[in-house]
Formats: C-alpha cells, sequence, structure tokens
C-alpha cells in the first residue's frame, strides 16, 4: 500500500529483477506455511468441514438459498467475534457481550416500536449504548485495574438486568421495514438481471480487483525492500484460486436474493479491523500488550488508554450486533444473546488466538466463527438435533486449541 | 575414584538443527565438573538428554551411569536413579512453604496415604541443616532471599537421595556473598561424596571450584580441562570456548567526551507500597557526551529502582528531584515522555521487561518506535522489515530471518535485539541495566563494542553492573550506590575494585562526593 513510501526502490529492485529466478519463493511459500500452521490449519479444516457436509447433505449445504440463510444467520456472531479477538489478543476476555446485545437491541425497539422514532434513531441509540457500555467496562478494566474478567462478569449479570428493566420484561416486536432490512434486506436488481444480479457480481468482481491489485502492490513493495515473496506464476494462480471461489460464492448469491447488506456490513468491518489490528499503532500496541505487558509499558505504551480503547471497541460493536440481531428477528426479548459470548469467544480460540493473549487474527476469528456456523448449519440439515451440535461444537473447540497447545509444545522443546 | 557418569557419542537433533554432535564427556565419582561453552553451545541441551527431559530413543548415543547403561524416559527416571537438576530459574511455589517446596512431589505419607506434616516439617529442618540454613519449615519460600532459595532447592535435591546433582548456572542471580557461600556448599557435598555438574558463565567461579571442566562449542566436545593443572585459567577455558584468543576481554576504547548532556539531581523516591521506605535517597549524577558512565552497586542498593524511576517514573511514587538534559530541565511523567525526550532504559531482566517473546524479531525491534515508520496512523510494515533487517546486520544478530519469534533466539542476540530497540528510539541518553546477564564471552565483547560506538557517537550512555570488572573495563567514570544513595564517584583510572567495593558497603557517606560534582 506505500510502496511508494521507498526512496530507493528503484534501485533495489534491479535485483528481484527476475522474480521468477529468485530461489527463496519456494522456500519462503514452504516456511510461511510452517509458521502459519495453526492459521493455514483452520483454513484447510475449514475446506474440510465444507466438503463433508456439501458430501453428506448431497449439495444442500452449498445451494444457494441456504448460503444466503447462513450469512443472515450468523453475521451479528461474526461482527462480535471481530471485537472479541482483539479483547482477547490484548489478554483479556468479554463475557458481557451477549448481555449487552440484549440491551443495547432492547433500547433500540423501546425508542423505534414503542415511541414511535423512525428507525435511524433506535440503531444510533443502541450503537451509542454501546459505546457507554465499553467505556463503563474500559473504565474498570483499563483505569482501576479489575481483571476483564471479573468486569465483564459483573457487567453479564449488570447488562441482562438492565436489558429486562428496559423492556418491562416483556418481549417487543414490529419494527418498521427499513429497520427489518438491516438484517433482512438485500440489493437485488439495482441493475437488472436474468435470473440473476448482475449488481452482486459486479460488487464482488470490484472488490476482487481491488483485492488483487492490492496484492500485486503490496508483493511489488515487499520485492523492492527485498523480502522473499511468492514466484509470480504460484501467485497468480493463488489469487485465481481465491478469485474463483469467491465469485462461485457471488454467484451462488446472486441467482438467490441477491446481496445481503449485512454482508457489506460485515465485508466492510473485516476489512477495517484487519487493518486496525495489523497496520495501526493501536493494534500493534494491542499485540504487544497482550504479548508482554510488562515490556509494553517500558516501551512507552499507553497501556491503559489502548485497554481502555479494547473494552469501548467491543461494546461499540456489541451494540451493532444488537441491531443486526433486533432486525433479524423482528423482535426484542430480554433474554436475547445469551449464550453470544461463548460463541464470540470460541470463534476466537478455533481461529487461532492464544488463551495467554498476543496472537490472534480477526480472519482466524471469521473463519473460526464460519467453521462453527457451518457445523451447526450443516448438522440442521441433516436434522440431528441441539444436543449433538453443541457436543460436536465442543469437541471442535477442545481440538483445535489441543492442536494449538501441542503445536506450541513441539515449538517450545527446542 | 571411579567413574560415574559416562556420556558417548551424545547426538541430538532438532529439526533442521543439530545442537549436539558426537558429544562425550565423563565423570569421575565425588568430583565437581564444571561445563562451559557460550549460549547455545549445547551444554542445556546436554543436561537435557542427561536428566531424560528428552527420554531415550530421541538422542543417538548411550548414557553409562553408575556401571550401568540408562534410559531415562523422564525426570523421574532419572530422579529415581540419583541424578538430579535444578534449573536456572528456581522451580518453588512462591506461597508454599519451605517444607512443602522441599518436598513437592515427593511427599511423606503416613500409613493411611496422608500427610504427615510433624515428619514432613522434621525432614525438612534436617535437610536445611545439610545446607546450612536455619529458617522455620513453614515460612513461606517468598518470604526468603533468592540465595536461601537457592539453597533449599539444593535441600530438596538433598531429599531425593542425589548422587550426580547438576545446576545450571546457580550464582546467575546471587550476590556475591550468596555465590560464595554456595561454593562453599558444593565443597561441603564434595566431601560427602557427592558429584556435581556446574554449568556457568561465571568463570572465576569455575576456576575456583571445579576439578575437571568440559569445554562445549557448537554443539562438540572442545576439551577436558583439569583443573588441578596450573597452567589452566579462565583464559584458557575462555579460549576453548570462543576457538580463538580474545586478546583483550574489553574493547579498546578511546573517550572523546564532550559537553554535560543529561543530570539528575536530589533525586528521591519512595518504595512503591511500603509507606516510609525510602528507596532512591537525594541521589545525584551527571553523564556527558561520549562519555560511558558506571553505577556499581551490590544488589538491592536501588541501582535498578534509581535508574527506572529516572525513566519516565516507571518504579516507585512520591518522586522529587530535578533531571536536566543539555542543562533544560525535563519533566517526565511516563515513560513515553522519556523516550520522546531522548532517554532510554535497557532493563536486566529481558525476558520480563524487554521482549515480547512470542513476536518476531521485526517487531520487536520497532517496539518502542513505531511512531518512526508510521504515517498517518498506518504502519509501514516494509519499512519495519527494512529497519530489522539493517539492525541485524549492523548489530550482527544471529538469526535465521527478522520474522523469528524472539523467544528462540540465545541470550545474547536477544539482548542485541532489547539493544536495537532502544537504539532505534534516536536516545541520546541510554542506560544499560546489567546488558550482559546471562550471556556468553563472545557476546559480551559484541554488547561492549556496541556500547563504545554509542558513546562515540556522542550519547551518553550509563551502564548498571554488579560485574565490577566489567564497569573497570568499558566505563569512564563509575558512581557507587549503597543504600539507595550515591556513595562516591571515581575516574576510572583512580577505580579499583577494591575501592569501588569499599564505597558500595559503605552505610553512611560523610563526604557526598559524587554529589554536584562537576568540572
Amino acid at each position: 500500500m506505500s510502496d511508494n513510501a521507498n526512496p530507493n526502490g528503484t534501485a533495489t529492485t534491479d535485483v528481484f529483477a527476475s522474480p521468477l529466478a529468485d530461489p527463496g519463493a519456494h522456500e519462503s511459500m514452504g516456511s510461511r506455511f510452517v509458521g502459519n500452521l495453526r492459521q493455514s490449519g483452520i483454513v484447510l479444516a475449514f475446506v474440510a468441514i465444507v466438503a463433508l457436509f456439501a458430501i453428506l447433505t448431497h449439495g444442500d449445504l452449498l445451494q444457494a438459498n441456504n448460503i444466503t440463510n447462513l450469512v443472515l444467520q450468523y453475521t451479528y456472531i461474526l461482527v462480535l467475534a471481530i471485537g472479541m479477538v482483539i479483547v482477547i489478543i490484548g489478554g483479556h476476555i468479554d463475557l458481557s457481550v451477549g448481555a449487552v446485545v440484549a440491551l443495547t437491541g432492547g433500547l433500540s425497539a423501546v425508542l423505534v416500536i414503542k415511541d414511535g422514532h423512525p428507525w435511524w434513531v433506535g440503531v444510533l441509540a443502541a450503537i451509542g449504548v454501546g459505546l457507554l457500555v465499553g467505556a463503563w467496562q474500559g473504565f474498570w478494566v483499563a483505569f482501576v485495574g479489575i481483571p476483564a474478567f471479573i468486569t465483564t462478569l459483573a457487567g453479564m449479570l449488570l447488562f441482562r438486568g438492565l436489558a429486562w428493566a428496559v423492556l418491562h420484561n416483556l418481549s417487543l416486536s414490529g419494527f418498521p421495514k427499513e429497520y427489518q432490512s438491516i438484517g433482512n434486506g438485500f440489493f437485488n436488481g439495482v441493475m437488472g438481471g436474468n435470473g440473476y444480479d448482475s449488481f452482486t457480481l459486479l460488487v464482488f468482481g470490484l472488490a476482487l480487483g481491488g483485492y488483487a491489485y492490492g496484492a500485486y502492490r503490496a508483493r511489488r513493495a515487499r520485492v523492492a525492500y527485498h523480502q522473499p515473496v511468492l514466484s509470480l506464476p504460484l501467485f497468480a494462480l493463488k489469487i485465481l484460486a481465491v478469485s474463483a471461489v469467491v465469485m462461485w460464492f457471488a454467484w451462488q448469491l446472486a441467482h438467490a436474493r441477491g446481496l445481503p447488506y449485512v454482508l457489506i456490513i460485515l465485508g466492510s468491518f473485516v476489512m477495517i479491523y484487519t487493518v486496525v489490528t495489523t497496520r495501526t499503532v493501536f493494534g500493534r500496541h494491542v499485540y504487544a500488550i497482550g504479548g508482554n505487558l510488562a515490556a509494553a509499558t517500558l516501551s512507552g505504551v499507553k497501556v491503559k488508554w489502548v485497554n481502555f480503547g479494547i473494552m469501548l471497541n467491543m461494546g461499540f460493536l456489541s451494540g451493532v450486533a444488537g441491531v443486526l440481531f433486533t432486525s433479524r428477528l423482528n423482535s426484542a426479548q430480554p433474554n436475547a444473546g445469551t449464550g453470544f459470548e461463548l460463541d464470540a469467544i470460541a470463534a476466537c480460540f478455533i481461529g487461532g488466538a492464544a488463551v495467554t493473549g498476543g496472537v490472534g487474527r480477526v480472519t482466524g476469528a471469521i473463519v473460526g466463527g464460519l467453521v462453527m456456523a457451518v457445523l451447526s448449519n450443516g448438522m440442521l440439515l441433516l436434522g440431528y438435533g441441539q444436543g449433538t451440535q453443541q457436543i460436536v461444537k465442543g469437541l471442535v473447540l477442545i481440538v483445535a486449541v489441543a492442536f494449538d497447545v501441542l503445536n506450541k509444545r513441539r515449538a517450545g522443546a527446542h | 575414584m571411579s567413574t560415574i557418569l559416562e556420556m558417548r557419542d551424545i547426538t541430538k537433533t532438532f529439526p533442521g538443527v543439530l545442537a549436539l554432535s558426537h558429544v562425550s564427556m565423563k565423570v569421575e565419582e565425588g568430583e565437581i565438573h564444571g561445563i562451559c561453552g557460550e549460549n547455545g553451545a549445547g551444554k542445556s541441551t546436554l543436561m537435557k538428554v542427561l536428566s531424560g527431559v528428552y527420554p531415550h530413543g530421541s538422542y543417538d548415543g548411550e548414557i553409562e551411569f553408575e556401571g550401568n547403561i540408562v534410559k531415562f524416559n523422564s525426570l523421574n527416571d532419572s530422579e529415581r536413579a540419583g541424578v538430579v537438576i535444578i534449573h536456572q530459574e528456581l522451580a518453588l511455589i512462591p506461597r508454599l512453604s519451605v517444607a512443602e517446596n522441599i518436598f513437592l512431589g515427593n511427599e511423606r505419607r503416613n500409613a493411611v496415604g496422608l500427610i504427615d506434616w510433624n515428619r514432613v516439617n522434621h525432614d525438612a529442618t534436617e535437610l536445611m541443616k545439610q545446607v546450612g540454613l536455619h529458617e522455620n519449615p513453614t515460612t513461606p519460600i517468598n518470604q526468603l532471599g533468592v540465595g536461601k532459595q537457592q539453597l533449599i532447592e539444593i535441600a530438596k535435591a538433598l531429599s531425593k537421595e542425589v548422587k550426580l546433582l547438576i545446576l545450571d548456572e546457580p550464582t546467575a542471580a546471587l550476590n556475591d556473598t550468596d555465590s560464595a557461600h554456595l561454593l562453599d556448599l558444593l565443597r561441603s557435598l564434595k566431601a560427602r561424596g557427592i558429584t556435581c555438574i556446574m554449568i556457568s558463565h561465571k568463570l572465576n567461579e569455575i576456576e575456583a571450584i571445579a576439578d575437571t571442566t568440559t569445554v562445549i562449542r557448537d554443539g562438540k566436545t572442545i576439551e577436558h580441562l583439569d583443573m588441578s593443572d596450573p597452567s589452566v585459567d579462565q583464559d584458557r577455558i575462555i579460549r576453548g570456548m570462543v576457538g580463538r584468543d580474545l586478546e583483550h576481554r574489553y574493547p579498546e576504547h578511546t573517550p572523546n567526551i564532550g559537553e554535560e548532556l543529561f543530570r539528575v539531581e536530589d533525586w528521591t523516591v519512595y518504595h512503591p507500597t511500603q509507606q516510609d521506605r525510602i528507596v532512591v535517597d537525594n541521589a545525584s549524577f551527571f553523564v556527558r557526551a561520549g562519555e560511558v558512565v558506571g553505577l556499581a552497586g551490590l544488589m538491592g542498593a536501588g541501582r535498578t529502582e534509581l535508574a527506572m524511576s529516572v525513566f519516565g517514573r516507571a518504579y516507585g511514587r512520591a518522586h522529587s528531584g530535578r533531571i536536566f538534559k543539555r542543562g533544560q530541565e525535563l519533566r517526565l511523567h511516563s515513560v513515553s515522555d522519556a523516550i520522546a525526550n531522548g532517554i532510554a532504559y535497557v532493563t536486566e531482566d529481558r525476558k520480563r521487561f524487554g521482549l515480547n517473546l512470542i513476536e518476531d524479531v521485526r517487531r520487536n525491534v520497532s517496539g518502542a518506535a513505531l511512531g518512526k515508520m508510521t504515517k498517518r496512523g498506518f504502519v509501514n510494515g516494509n519499512e519495519e522489515i527494512k529497519v530489522a533487517e539493517e539492525y541485524r546486520k549492523s548489530m550482527n544478530i544471529k538469526t535465521s530471518s527478522v520474522m523469528k519469534v524472539v523467544g528462540q533466539l540465545s541470550g545474547g542476540n536477544q539482548q542485541k535485539v532489547v539493544l536495537s530497540k532502544w537504539i532505534y528510539t534516536d536516545a541520546d541518553v541510554m542506560i544499560l541495566d546489567e546488558p550482559t546477564r546471562g550471556i556468553d564471552v563472545g557476546a559480551k565483547y559484541e554488547i561492549y563494542t556496541i556500547v563504545n560506538r554509542l558513546a562515540a557517537e556522542g550519547k551518553a550512555v550509563i551502564i548498571i553492573s554488579s560485574e565490577l570488572p566489567e564497569l573497570l573495563g568499558t566505563c569512564d567514570r563509575i558512581y557507587t550506590i549503597a543504600f539507595g544513595r550515591v556513595t562516591g564517584v571515581l575516574d576510572v583510572a583512580d577505580a579499583t575494585q577494591e575501592s569501588l567495593m569499599k564505597l558500595m558497603t559503605q552505610e553512611r557517606t560523610s563526604a557526598r562526593s559524587g554529589a554536584g560534582e562537576k568540572e
């Protein structure tokens, strides 16, 4: 992205003029794969699980409508998982997000359904309250120094209680159409279509174009900085493979109901938070704090403010999830979101976050969340009940983390 | 004397690394056997093979103990045979009592299988007597000092009926008195017929105590030295360890001293939790550009506390006093203030306070000055790699890649990473706290060279060290600290170990020779 920041880029490119002949290229792919075994492993596991259920359900899993449903049903968990992975990288945990979803969604319902305010008042209120909740918990965690486990355990009770109070122990339903469409609406027929929505394909196509261009520029920058890169054919192959999978996915959406709004929301969050965690000073400080708090403090990291930011952000995303969830269900209930925190936490750990902090990725948490989503959905299609689903999810979580632990032990044995 | 242990042709590989290659060593019964080698030479790996941490079958070669070929599969196996290893990092549980720690994993039980506390405490008292301790066995272990804890570790080994005791850097964390005490204890164990293997970087101790020394370099046995031979001295051992003559242990250094750069006046700091305890008492000192100044003091004298409190009040409370840089008074309320004003503090405990061990070299190097490679809030990842590569070269950090996790590097290379991190902040006041602790002779030399380079660039360098020869070899001027006070200052030409030690142990100073002195 910032390859143009290299003043001697032209001088150094010559050395790597022929990346095809770069002897380090193959090695680097191998070592990168091993280095990210945990991260690559989860992607491979995800592909395997998808393949398994596609076969078992005779293709039902991958049917256009089912895929659309999957997206609609799990977005709010994935949004929570994004916030949660940042919390976990920082070495904390947040047990209160389910309660915050109920509180923010409940408040939004009261304002919009009961008091008749326009839909966007509800949205803004939910997000505003989410931020307040985040600031409250951030205050205790960062400035008073109460462990997040305790702070958010208290928050779980506190905000659940507030959710009951706000809703007067009742559930509310009947949101206006605009509000409902946030979680259920689609872009369809924006540009017309012949049994498929060309706009969906266009959006995905543009996104892929952007991705390919970005990857190409990043690769060029790495070459300029003398960094090992994939050889050009491999690089092209990788881009093509990703494009094929994504366009297939787009095609499925396009000839079902079109492009869900929530997917745009989720996609933006994934992109923004990937950049935040990997490229910004704040993101890097989160990793530093989780990796070694004392060293981070002595390196001038403003630990308190970073921790405050982590919790504030989690509150914000909980508010967003509150809106998505009420919108999807077209109702708000005081006991909504029970167990969401655990789903979000599980997604992070399946996706490679370390229990001790300092390790994790936004994309990992998303894939972890998708693994759980596909497991649930696939087993549902096969007619297995809640009980079996929970058993399998529990086993997957323990196996994923065991893999991590064993892997670390092997690396540390040296 | 008969041979108690013989290791033959031990070869141990890790994926892609040959850690030990046909290492052989022989230990006679009842001797103290030193093992010397640079960090990463394979000493610890060899001891892990011996003690069963790496089970039989994961290495090639054979081990003969008391005349039998042994195949240890775990620490329990080797302990049952009488081989006990005491690691550098003590394995004691802080809040458990002395007796509980001694018998942890080896509890004394009565007929029904419950712990017999009277017997435990009685036996613990007996074992402590053997190592010269007279503590209450029910005292929580964290109320004892590190020196005594080390002795408790030995008592614990004795409780296991040890025949061969392996000590990995037993004196690394001890002050001189405690070290001397420990060495005496090893001599008395020897008199009782217990064989010891001692790994140490402190060659004077090896010279003083070992009967035989095995030198290991790059995973190979280099030589066995008979320490009774008068021609074998520290320099001889060093030659074996580094494979070259270290003509001087300290690089030549021609001071080019300029104006005063950094000054601390009447600095007083209180203990963070204990109400009235003054940890740093009215300390004053200054450093000039291009000057290397030592802070000499015994452990607990307040050296680290002084440095850390100056570094943006990272230690203590109720700070008072003034800090000046180039004559300007600084107000440093946080670590980031200190960094912004060009002050760097390289901590004495790099693993706990200096590095993010699970992160790679690259991100550790950039850790304290991320702002320098940040544009509009975004970190330039390529620039970051480039910077790390530059430091890898200029600081000679031995790693296959800057993407390698720092926890996997040897101590000396970790120290170079920490130094790189602080040099990259462009600090011109560098406080180095025990910069060569736990690193080998070769790497030490490199660190001293870096110190000289920093001074030559006109930076003010402050070195805190408990090794007086190191201060005498690297500094231009040395302040002594005792009981939180600056007790004196000597030009290196006038200083000797004896004169420094005298000032370092002085409880009250009549004339504050260090304070306020200025040319």
